[in-house]
């Protein structure tokens, strides 16, 4: 028994140094998974390291000090206490700073939402953009050291500002999706976390261990258990994304689906009262806020009953 | 003849129960409440007078059963949770081992550890972080302590910082994976503001 834990140890520092050393292909990441996968002992001791080595990330507060000196790239590395002055020095600023905002964010992680039928975008410091879709709730920590975001509800398409001391990080659903320089969406229901890949690469994993990287057109739909990952078209990634244009574009979608998608965006709910009705295939584009507008059309070319109920309009034969 | 798939299913039973993959949010549960509490485990461990080794190992095994019995209900409060989990595995160990007394385990109350007062202060100021983390950095091993600060702070590569140090990048991997060890040690291991 006695030294087990050595052996451990260092096996897992070893991955964990060959994960930080770069070139982590997805069969190295299979490897890790598979080691980690072994037994709990493997687990917890990769977690605590690199918990550990994730908090040695703080040290990048130093760099940001060297950068906003304007200092040349390849100067001579500072003699370390120096450095550390100079770090605190800004922190202090920054916390002071922070201190005068405090009166009116309390903390330094703001929430974002947006209503049924909103849309808004998020503008941040370090130049990442985030669109929230209709009935979104994000959570962002953009700190000098770290950026994190968690999305607790919805829709939101991400423009990432790629800086890789300052890994970003978005948490939704017991995910975590970390961005290597991109653009992407991130979408989550009830049950599943959607991850599309427009741009660049991300990572996305289980909450830790197990992790998948995409390429552009990737669409990686998570449940709690598992996660599919599967290949859309620029077309198909471009209507993903209509919302943004404040329209939704249907390529032979169920009418089930079509309703469900439009009553994210609208209090009034569409309901289809016939399976038969609810298999029906939809094309078209149809503006987000527009149910009306639906409604006439579904009248008009599938001859279906349509019944104003006030909070719902029931779609029937 | 008979035997065969019936010990074929049995092993493939087995290999399925062994198969470790987290439960969401698992990972994120345990670094924000259990690893925390690491300094004051290790407090509690150390006053058992078993050595260095047999203690990572106490620890090591604490983690695992607390991370088994979280994977299907996260517990809750979890301090007294961990130290729970800590004090059965030194009863069973004193039991079989016939080393340490199961007096010597029973008294947690001496360590004054309060079960109902928070944590670690888990959101600590950004500079607290950055000091402590300074400090653990500070004494690691010159040459480590460099490779780290070409790496975190530089932002180089692996190959940059070994012709920077004019090493190999095997060494390099060496100062790198010595110095994940010891800061885990450090940042966990020990009470905050701990001096050497």
């Amino acid at each position: 028994m006695s030294g087990a834990t050595e052996t451990v140890r260092a096996a897992a520092a070893e991955w964990l140094a060959r994960r930080d050393r770069g070139d982590w292909s997805e069969a190295d990441q299979a490897a890790l998974d598979a080691w980690l996968s072994e037994s709990w002992s493997h687990t917890v001791a990769y977690w605590r390291l690199d918990a550990a080595w994730n908090r040695a990330d703080r040290l990048g507060a130093l760099r940001q000090q060297k950068n906003e000196s304007a200092a040349p790239r390849r100067a001579p590395v500072w003699p370390l206490m120096f450095r550390t002055a100079a770090a605190l020095v800004l922190v202090a600023v920054l916390a002071v700073a922070g201190a005068q905002m405090l009166h009116k964010q309390p903390g330094i992680t703001r929430s974002y939402s947006t209503a049924i039928g909103g849309r808004e975008t998020v503008s941040f410091a370090d130049g990442s953009k985030i669109e929230l879709n209709t009935n979104t709730a994000i959570r962002a920590r953009m700190t000098t050291a770290e950026r994190e975001i968690w999305l607790t509800r919805g829709e939101a398409y991400f423009v990432v500002k790629h800086d890789p001391a300052h890994p970003f990080v978005v948490y939704a659903a017991g995910r975590r999706i970390t961005d290597l320089g991109t653009n992407f969406l991130v979408r989550r229901d009830a049950s599943t976390l959607e991850v599309a890949l427009v741009k660049g690469s991300v990572r996305v994993g289980a909450a830790h261990g197990a992790s998948r990287l995409l390429k552009p057109g990737d669409v990686a739909v998570a449940s709690a258990e598992s996660m599919v990952i599967t290949k859309k078209t620029p077309h198909e990634l471009a209507d993903e994304l209509s919302w943004q244009r404040g329209v939704l574009v249907f390529d032979n979608a169920p009418l089930a689906e079509v309703a469900a998608e439009l009553n994210r965006y609208n209090r009034q709910k569409l309901v289809i009262a016939d399976s038969g009705a609810a298999k029906l295939a939809v094309v078209g584009t149809f503006r987000t806020d527009d149910v009306e507008g639906f409604t006439d059309i579904v009248r008009a070319v599938f001859k279906l009953r349509v019944r104003n109920e006030g909070d719902r309009i029931v779609i029937s034969r | 003849m008979g035997e065969t798939p019936e010990t074929a299913r049995e092993s493939a039973d087995i290999s399925h129960r062994s198969a470790v993959i987290a439960a969401p949010g698992l990972h994120d549960w345990f670094v924000r409440e259990v690893l925390p509490l690491e300094a004051q485990l290790m407090q509690y461990l150390r006053r058992t007078g078993r050595n260095k080794s047999d203690i990572d190992d106490l620890l090591q095994d604490i983690y695992v059963r607390v991370c088994e019995a979280a994977q299907k209900q996260r517990p809750h409060p979890v301090k007294p949770f961990v130290f729970a989990v800590a004090r059965n595995l030194l009863v069973d160990r004193a039991r079989r081992e016939h080393i340490v007394s199961i007096e010597a385990v029973e008294d947690l109350d001496a360590l004054n550890i309060a079960m109902d007062a928070p944590g670690p202060d888990q959101s600590v100021m950004a500079r607290e972080e950055l000091r402590r983390v300074q400090a653990a950095l500070d004494r690691l091993p010159p040459r480590a302590r460099q490779a780290v600060l070409l790496r975190k702070v530089d932002g180089l590569s692996w190959r940059e910082i070994a012709s920077r140090m004019g090493i190999t990048e095997k060494t390099v991997n060496h100062h790198i994976t010595d110095a994940m060890r010891a800061l885990a040690d450090m940042l966990y291991g020990e009470p905050p503001g701990n001096k050497p």
